[in-house]
């Protein structure tokens, strides 16, 4: 990297020497040719333009942005391998995708705070000694490979991971302390009577079926050995109660796209619902009082994190190497605890986030200034507390982790199912 | 081939060509792969070349045990098939009647310009942003509750305006109700006014004109005007999904989870069957009437 720096300016003052200004014209076109480009395949949760921006200034890499939904992330990389250069994708979706032999064990020793990487994806545990639940396709369950183009879980720490971490979070019911009467503490309290008619769930089978179960397993019908990985039975008990419920019309809507969520809940269609993170963010945005509320029996969490392709190799994969390092140097990181989200590592996003901040969105601490997004809307004020506290806390709750079962094509045909009745 | 020759001049016959490469490359191929792919096999991951017909026993599973529930894709097809029929007919309602004055009680052809591009605001706005939209209107709090509970009409807010299936007809036909009016229109403007004026010399009231003369003289309009909205509405997911608070079934929806699960020969198999039972549809209508003849 030096080497190439002092190469560029020698070029530059050398030429600028003997052309004169006619350098200062040229150089502009010579850099942005030079400029390398890397195609950045994931859901639209962790791509900003000012993501974009800050790594040109600090990097001189280009990024292009492709973004798609978490299904179509998955398709992509099965059926068109080369059409990007790095992968943003869930944890959950890595059975599928590792079989496939579509993408390669990232090594680890090139990444360069990957001892700093938080221990909840190196041995599933907090960095405050909290275990955390390992039910469904938790990260530390399926962090590495065998070898870097194995196609093989490995039991153990290898120097082959099968995606760096990037973003992570718990995630719980939303509700509108307005318009509810009561307190809200167990995931059973979906199905109260007095919801009926304004209560919610996603439409998308994979993570619905485990807020279902998360409900089913509070309401003391049945506990799961793994709600990630069901058996049949399990399944038929689960949508059972569910259909049920879909029949007496005590839910008001599913909803399978982000804006949907908010829109339920910011017209108070509903009041209690499965909910993500910036979906609270965004009704609370628009003045309306919105609770990402924690409950008792714990969180289900979810993780992305990239992974190169088994056709970007030699140059291009430095490049996104050297992205990936970028990334996870800190500035990110802050980016996305700002937004609610956790940073894969904690110390180096701690330098670039104020003790304010740092205090509210990390340990659980009262604001002692407004709390602002990273576009500068307010999201606190002084004196309040973060939902659900102290990444400890939350993260230290988590119950499961969204999943990908055995038997993926019996529980979706069970979904359509209720879906039809 | 001399019943042919009567129709065009085969010497320039190379001028449907164009047309017919673009249907053979991204309508005949992609159709043709779909029926192959349909009888292959898959897995998590990836799909798998063989000839099975589990995708096709899988989807009528428990479909012919009369004892128990009607099977999920008889329920399916039957609620696809319910809001086709009554979006069908509202259409066609609504359709004719404002084709019908566009062209027979508006005089001048600019006014008749004006008002038909009038019907096509729907299409001014995004899909979804014109469904979002419908949130403020139909919603609990929307303007149409808290406009009947300000005139003391009722006095808690109507539940089924919104996420219901009066909320997926209402947005059907707000939609492709220009889909029939544009046919129709088309079919009542190329109906010769002398006819219409030597009924009405003859002593033949409106509506006689309007049943043994324009009706019969619109069938092709109807016709393909029933063909546009049925095809669209056998297909439709998105509005069935959001009009329905994803709710209630389509088949659409069922082949776009299985495609986000990669179950592609599943979905392959459900489109076939979605076609067929589409073409079905499509052939008893044209069996009504004629269009080639009537065009």
């Amino acid at each position: 990297m030096t080497n190439k720096i002092s190469r560029r300016d020698t070029l530059k003052y050398g030429l600028g020497a003997t052309l004169g200004a006619t350098t200062a014209l040229y150089a502009p076109a010579v850099l942005s040719s030079d400029a390398p480009v890397i195609r950045y395949l994931g859901t639209a949760v962790n791509m900003g333009d000012d993501i974009e921006k800050k790594l040109f200034e600090d990097t001189g890499i280009k990024v292009q942005y492709i973004s798609v939904t978490t299904d179509e992330v998955t398709k992509r990389v099965l059926t068109q391998p080369n059409s990007f250069d790095i992968v943003d994708s869930e944890y959950f979706s890595l059975p599928k995708l590792v079989p496939s032999g579509n993408i390669l064990g990232m090594d680890t020793s090139r990444i360069k705070e990957w001892d700093n990487v938080t221990s909840i994806f190196t041995k599933g545990v907090t960095p405050g000694g909290k275990k955390v639940g390992l039910q469904g396709t938790a990260p530390s369950k399926v962090m590495y490979l065998t070898g870097a183009t194995s196609g093989k879980f490995a039991d153990e720490a290898t120097q082959y991971a099968t995606l760096i971490p990037t973003v992570y979070n718990a995630d719980t019911l939303g509700i509108r302390p307005d318009l509810i009467d009561g307190p809200v503490t167990s995931w059973a309290d979906l199905m109260r009577p007095e919801f009926k008619g304004k209560a919610a769930t996603l439409n998308i089978p994979s993570i619905g079926i485990m807020d279902a179960a998360m409900v089913v397993e509070a309401m003391g019908e049945y506990t799961y050995p793994d709600k990630g990985n069901m058996t049949k039975a399990e399944i038929d008990l689960t949508m059972k109660i569910f259909t049920e419920a879909k029949k007496a019309g005590h839910f008001r809507a599913f909803w399978s796209d982000f804006n949907e969520s908010v829109n339920l809940m910011a017209s108070g269609e509903v009041v209690i619902q499965s909910m993500w993170s910036p979906a609270i963010t965004a009704v609370k945005a628009q003045g309306k009082p919105c609770v990402y509320q924690p409950l008792k029996e714990g969180y289900r969490a979810w993780a992305a994190g990239f992974a190169l392709p088994k056709t970007t190799r030699g140059k291009q994969a430095d490049v996104v190497y050297e992205f990936i390092n970028w990334y996870l140097s800190g500035w990110v990181g802050a980016y996305l605890n700002r937004q609610g989200y956790y940073s894969a590592v904690l110390g180096t996003a701690k330098e670039y986030m104020s003790e304010n901040e740092w205090g509210f969105w990390m340990e659980g601490k009262p604001a002692t200034e407004d709390i602002l997004s990273p576009s500068g809307a307010k999201l606190g004020s002084v004196g309040e507390v973060r939902d659900g506290g102290s990444y400890e806390d939350r993260m230290g709750g988590v119950a499961c982790w969204n999943a990908t079962m055995d038997e993926n094509k019996y529980m979706v045909r069970k979904w359509n199912e209720m879906v039809a009745a | 081939m001399t019943k042919l020759s009567r129709y065009f001049e085969p010497k320039f016959s190379w001028l449907a060509l164009p047309f017919a490469a673009v249907f053979f490359i991204f309508f005949v191929i992609p159709l043709f792969l779909t029926i192959i792919v349909s009888f292959w096999d898959y897995n998590d991951y990836s799909i798998i070349p063989d000839l099975i017909f589990e995708n096709y026993i899988y989807i009528f599973e428990g479909c012919f045990q009369f004892d128990a529930d009607l099977c999920m894709t008889f329920k399916t097809y039957l609620s696809t098939l319910y809001f086709c029929l009554l979006t069908w007919v509202l259409t066609l309602l609504i359709g004719f009647s404002v084709a019908y004055f566009l062209a027979f009680y508006v005089k001048t052809i600019p006014v008749q310009i004006a008002l038909f591009l009038i019907c096509t605001i729907p299409f001014w706005t995004s899909n979804v942003i014109r469904m979002v939209s419908w949130i403020p209107l139909l919603g609990r709090h929307g303007l149409v509750n808290d406009t009947l509970i300000f005139l003391g009409i009722i006095d808690t807010p109507v539940e089924w305006f919104l996420y219901s299936e009066f909320s997926v007809i209402l947005a059907l036909v707000h939609l492709y109700t220009l889909f029939m009016i544009v046919p129709i229109f088309n079919s009542m403007m190329r109906i010769d006014k002398s006819i219409i004026e030597g009924a009405y010399d003859a002593g033949a009231s409106e509506i006689q004109i309007l049943t043994n003369i324009i009706i019969p003289l619109c069938k092709p309009g109807i016709v393909i005007g029933s063909i546009f909205v049925v095809t669209v509405v056998m297909g439709d997911f998105v509005t069935i999904g959001i009009m329905g608070g994803q709710q209630l079934a389509s088949i659409g929806k069922i082949i776009n989870t299985e495609m986000n699960y990669l179950q592609l020969p599943g979905a392959a198999a459900n489109a076939v069957i979605l076609l067929f039972i589409t073409i079905i549809i499509i052939i008893t209508m044209t069996k009504f009437i004629d269009i080639r003849k009537e065009l």
